[in-house]
């Protein structure tokens, strides 16, 4: 049913209205038309919602009715959705890298909300531009590669450890690695937890004890990630300790776990680790016995959703508030005042939480941004919004809740794995609703405050879906390689080696040819289909697949066509 | 003068392509001058898309990749640098003002910064008036083809 590609093709068009969201602003029916004219086009259709179960069935009648060799959909964006639609094209017998996604969606109708001819025209344009592509795509193969069942977990905290016990019970082979010495990470630290007040020590060494006695975990302490080559399925890692001993191992699929840590706030509020510390240092002082003191302020948002960091940490009200009904449980005539600026406690659990605080006579007040607390020697000075009125609280320690921030370190991870961080240096996921634990990368995924401040439980169903993901890889005997991969004709080829010297990931190689002269010849399971070679390929024998000099040159003819 | 600039955009797949996306995502509104290509990486944008661009009469040229060190191919946004460097001189060669034509640095998670550069290289460009190779026609004689301008 694979159609030779030497046959004229014919081409399938399928246009998405996305409910209103491309329809409402593009009219739909006009570049369907559009569609209509554009040469090789054969088959033009609306769909309410193409991604529907609907609208794959009707792809893969048409394919079949139509016989199409092309197959363009005009719709969201191939960052979602682009499997989806190259899996009806496979289903109905069609080389998946003939199907061309067109992005009228993100691209167009939600960029142009209040431009509904420039958003049509637009999006014709966008279509020939596909369309033209289409015309040229050919079939590519995918290669099967084994995948080693074995998972890589960065970071031994309560995430990592969580994830690697679940994989474990599995049955997988995980290789945990962990920077610090132990394991357990920030919670290792914690005296008490939220909203329950339990003990966080138990809680961590119950599942320490777990991991050192699960016969599938290999756990390396005092150790980081050194380097790192492969692919999804297949991975080459090396692991090295402070002393510089290196390990190497296969794995298959790996999670990112290595947390966040708590900002130190220097230069903030007289911060001096002594009378005025942070949140996290009172968390140490609770584990080294009850705590002497009368007065305590703490004062929430030190170093968050300011301009440097515009963003809300979320664990911090509630941390706040458990350490201030902590400070009361040990001393009930103690004064506890929190200067906040919203108190974030969301959902059933943490409003009741929020409500026993004030019930507890815990004192909240509310600061501006504006006129921010001052910190003297003898007092907390506060402007109260509410009252109108400057107040001088006297105090024994004031607290400061900063947010959490970064690991450092892990930008240089992310370039390791080659992941995205965000402007704050979190790890940055493929999809922030519909991909939240994958990361862009095949086989790498996220977990816990690596991506961003959570609660516990929330990180702990990250740890559980993250080990889900992994397990998604490692349960697969093989893995499939992209098609897109560089690709040589050797009849060009006159063995210069700028491709070999280019490639950061030694794809090609020079051999020796058939007339006996050095000529490329690229690995395609090593090579990752950026096209770098072909760019700068002297004879252009060294070919881009699926973004070929004709293919690209074709889509600027359309896009420049005159209209 | 006023006019609709026509510009070409180039985006990688994995950060500017995502920061085109989610800038469409936050509603942000830009004006619709531009077309974006998408390609794997900045660094597979040659001298030969660029030049046959603007043969073709596009006022404008945006290559866009990943942050330097954020390249998901390691240094292929360096050879975009390369890239971009040498054709804007050849750009002056042929006659054309050199601005027509930028590289930026456009993360996942910069669909603001996406949405600005759309608007402020439309206004860049538009300060430039048409390019003289726009006669929005398309010429037939001239051979800057791609294939034949990789090695410049």
């Amino acid at each position: 049913m694979q159609p030779p590609t030497n046959t004229p093709p014919r081409i399938g068009v399928f246009i998405c209205h996305c409910g209103s969201n491309i329809a409402g602003h593009v009219d739909v029916a006009a570049v369907a038309d559009y569609a209509q004219t554009l040469p090789g086009v054969v088959f033009v259709q609306r769909n309410m919602y193409t991604c529907s179960d609907g609208g794959l069935s009707q792809i893969k009648d048409a394919i079949v009715r139509h016989e199409l060799n092309r197959v363009v959909v005009a719709a969201c964006t191939p960052r979602t959705h682009e499997p989806l639609f190259r899996d009806a094209c496979r289903e109905a017998g069609l080389n998946p890298y003939l199907f061309e996604f067109v992005n009228i969606r993100d691209q167009c109708s939600w960029v142009h909300m209040h431009e509904p001819e420039a958003a049509t025209a637009k999006a014709k344009d966008l279509v020939r531009m596909g369309v033209a592509r289409a015309h040229l795509l050919q079939p590519l193969e995918e290669k099967e590669v084994p995948v080693e069942p074995v998972a890589l977990i960065i970071g031994g905290g309560m995430i990592g450890m969580t994830a690697a016990l679940n994989l474990a019970r599995r049955g997988f082979q995980v290789k945990l690695v962990e920077r610090e010495a132990e394991l357990g990470g920030l919670l290792r630290h914690l005296d008490r937890l939220y909203p329950t007040q339990d003990e966080a020590q138990p809680l961590v060494e119950a599942r320490i004890a777990d991991v050192k006695s699960s016969p599938n975990i290999e756990v390396f302490t005092a150790s980081t990630l050194h380097s790192l080559k492969g692919f999804v399925g297949n991975y080459e890692v090396v692991v090295q300790d402070r002393e510089g001993r290196q390990s190497s191992f296969r794995a298959g699929a790996i999670i990112v776990a290595t947390g966040a840590q708590p900002l130190t706030p220097t230069g903030l509020y007289n911060y001096d680790g002594k009378r005025v510390i942070t949140q996290f240092e009172l968390e140490g002082r609770f584990k080294q016995g009850p705590l002497a003191v009368q007065r305590v302020v703490m004062i929430q948002c030190v170093g968050a959703r300011s301009a440097e960091r515009p963003y809300c940490s979320r664990i911090c009200c509630t941390t706040a508030i458990k350490n201030a009904l902590e400070i009361r449980q040990a001393n009930p005539t103690a004064e506890v005042y929190i200067l906040y600026r919203d108190t974030e406690t969301q959902g059933t659990r943490y409003e009741a939480y929020y409500t026993r605080a004030r019930e507890a006579g815990i004192q909240f007040i509310r600061y501006n941004p504006q006129r921010p607390p001052r910190v003297t020697p003898d007092r907390v000075l506060v402007y109260d919004e509410l009252l109108g009125a400057t107040l001088g609280i006297p105090y024994d320690l004031v607290v400061l809740s900063t947010p959490l921030v970064a690991r450092e370190g892990a930008h240089e991870l992310a370039q390791m794995l080659k992941v995205p961080v965000d402007e704050y240096g979190f790890f940055l996921e493929a999809h922030v609703k519909l991909r939240p634990l994958d990361f862009a990368t095949d086989g790498v995924y996220v977990a816990g405050t690596a991506r961003w401040p959570a609660h516990l439980e929330e990180t702990i169903a990250q740890a559980y879906g993250a080990a889900a993901r992994a397990a998604t890889i490692l349960t697969k005997e093989t893995v499939v390689s992209s098609g897109v991969v560089a690709r040589v004709n050797e009849a060009l080829c006159r063995g210069c080696g700028r491709c070999v010297e280019i490639c950061p990931f030694g794809a090609p190689t020079l051999v020796e040819g058939a007339s006996g002269l050095p000529v490329a010849r690229v690995n395609a399971i090593m090579c990752k289909g950026c096209g770098a070679c072909a760019s700068v390929c002297p004879t252009g024998a060294m070919q881009a697949c699926h973004f070929t000099d004709e293919q690209v040159t074709a889509m600027l003819r359309a896009a420049l066509e005159a209209r | 003068m006023s006019f609709e600039p026509r510009i070409v955009v180039f985006a990688c797949n994995w950060c500017s392509y995502a920061g085109a996306d989610l800038a469409g995502v936050s509603r942000m509104q830009y004006p619709a001058t531009t077309r974006v290509i998408r390609v794997m990486c900045s660094g597979r944008v040659t001298p030969g898309f660029i030049l046959e661009a603007f043969r073709l009469g596009a006022d404008g040229v945006l290559v866009t990749g990943c942050h330097p060190g954020d390249c998901h191919y390691m240094s292929g946004n360096q050879n975009a640098v390369v890239t971009v460097n040498k054709t804007a001189r050849l750009l002056e060669l042929l006659g054309l003002e050199k601005n027509r034509l930028r590289l930026e640095w456009v993360s996942a998670a910069e669909g603001a910064h996406f949405a600005h550069l759309m608007i402020e290289f439309t206004e860049q460009v538009r300060a430039l008036g048409p390019s003289p190779l726009n006669n929005n026609s398309q010429p037939e004689t001239q051979s800057l083809s791609c294939e034949t301008t990789h090695d410049l």
